[in-house]
């Protein structure tokens, strides 16, 4: 672990309860959810961590109990360092508390993040979609999202794949 | 149809009102300015001075559908915009004219998922298919004679 991180993962450690894990150099903090805007306050006010440069998330699939991880990921520009955040986030209604108070950047990554896999920002400010059209339904990053969308139109099924497809009027 | 031909030195022609406005639709085709991924840069090849669409009377693309009879549907469409470029073939006026552009357009090419029309003839009804990934000048231009073909061929009474 980078000597300028150690002091600040012990910081974690100790006022929140969270766990560490490192791999080849990268450290993941993991946090959990009710904590993690105070968490963050404290890296920014502190520990100078201006930027965060990714808020994403993964999913676990088919395991629920954590389903997804919501991932935060902090760069400070003065200390030259990074450090990721990881918020275990369950399966049935995923909700986290919105960070668009600490990190103006969340607005949209948020929104991203409820359209693309369902995570709900409690408190956020705009939770219109972003990405999708307004009338879609179902999370594309999630791991059970159906593969492809039309069956492929060969000769053997050309007019019944045909019949089917919603063409357009004048 | 060979005007010259005909006009002689009496100063008057003879011909259908069905090929004179068929004639008049074709060599003065205005594109709509309307790119939508890596097919723009063909078709603004196709404009370019290195194949020089104007030779086929479509000297200018018109930034606005008002202005335009010809929309080419140039790359993927994604469902979030496709209510944009109904709209905008809604704002055109008649007579008015679709070509898809490369296989994206045609038929959702490469991209078989939730965020692309699975071609653009579930939006617009669509005159000519281009086909290639992309289509080269060459392609693109060949689509537009097939569609002066097509409007060459028009009746009066099937617009009616």
């Amino acid at each position: 672990m980078d000597q300028k991180l150690e002091p600040i993962v012990q910081a974690l450690q100790e006022q929140f309860g969270a766990t560490c894990e490192e791999f080849r150099g990268e450290v993941h903090v993991f946090i959990p959810s009710g904590q993690i805007v105070q968490a963050l306050t404290l890296l920014r006010d502190k520990y100078e961590f201006e930027l965060l440069s990714a808020l994403t998330a993964t999913d676990y699939y088919p395991q629920m109990m954590p389903r997804f991880h919501v991932i935060y990921q902090l760069s400070s520009l003065t200390k030259n360092i990074v450090l990721q955040l990881r918020v275990p986030v369950n399966g049935d209604q995923p909700r986290i508390p919105t960070a668009v108070r600490v990190y103006e950047v969340a607005n949209w990554r948020e929104r991203e993040l409820m359209d693309m896999f369902g995570i709900e920002a409690e408190g956020h400010p705009d939770p219109r979609k972003l990405l999708l059209p307004d009338d879609m339904e179902g999370h594309p990053l999630r791991k059970d999202f159906p593969l492809g969308y039309e069956e492929p139109q060969f000769t053997f099924n050309f007019e019944e794949i045909d019949l089917r497809k919603p063409y357009a009027k004048d | 149809m060979g005007v010259e031909q005909k006009l002689g030195n009496m100063g008057i022609v003879t011909a259908k009102l069905e090929d004179v406005v068929n004639w008049s639709r074709t060599n003065a085709m205005w594109p709509m300015l309307f790119g939508l991924a890596c097919c723009a840069i063909e078709m603004m090849s196709a404009q370019a001075a290195h194949y020089d669409m104007s030779r086929f009377g479509m000297e200018l693309m018109r930034a606005s559908p008002r202005q335009s009879d010809l929309m080419i549907v140039a790359g993927r469409l994604s469902r979030k915009m496709a209510p944009v470029l109904r709209r905008l073939y809604d704002q055109m006026p008649e007579p008015k004219w679709v070509i898809a552009m490369g296989d994206c357009a045609s038929c959702g090419g490469v991209f078989n998922n939730y965020a692309l029309v699975q071609g653009v003839d579930e939006i617009v009804p669509v005159d000519v298919f281009v086909a290639g990934c992309p289509p080269r000048p060459e392609a693109l231009i060949h689509g537009i004679i097939t569609l002066y073909e097509k409007v060459k061929g028009e009746k009066f009474k099937d617009l009616a």
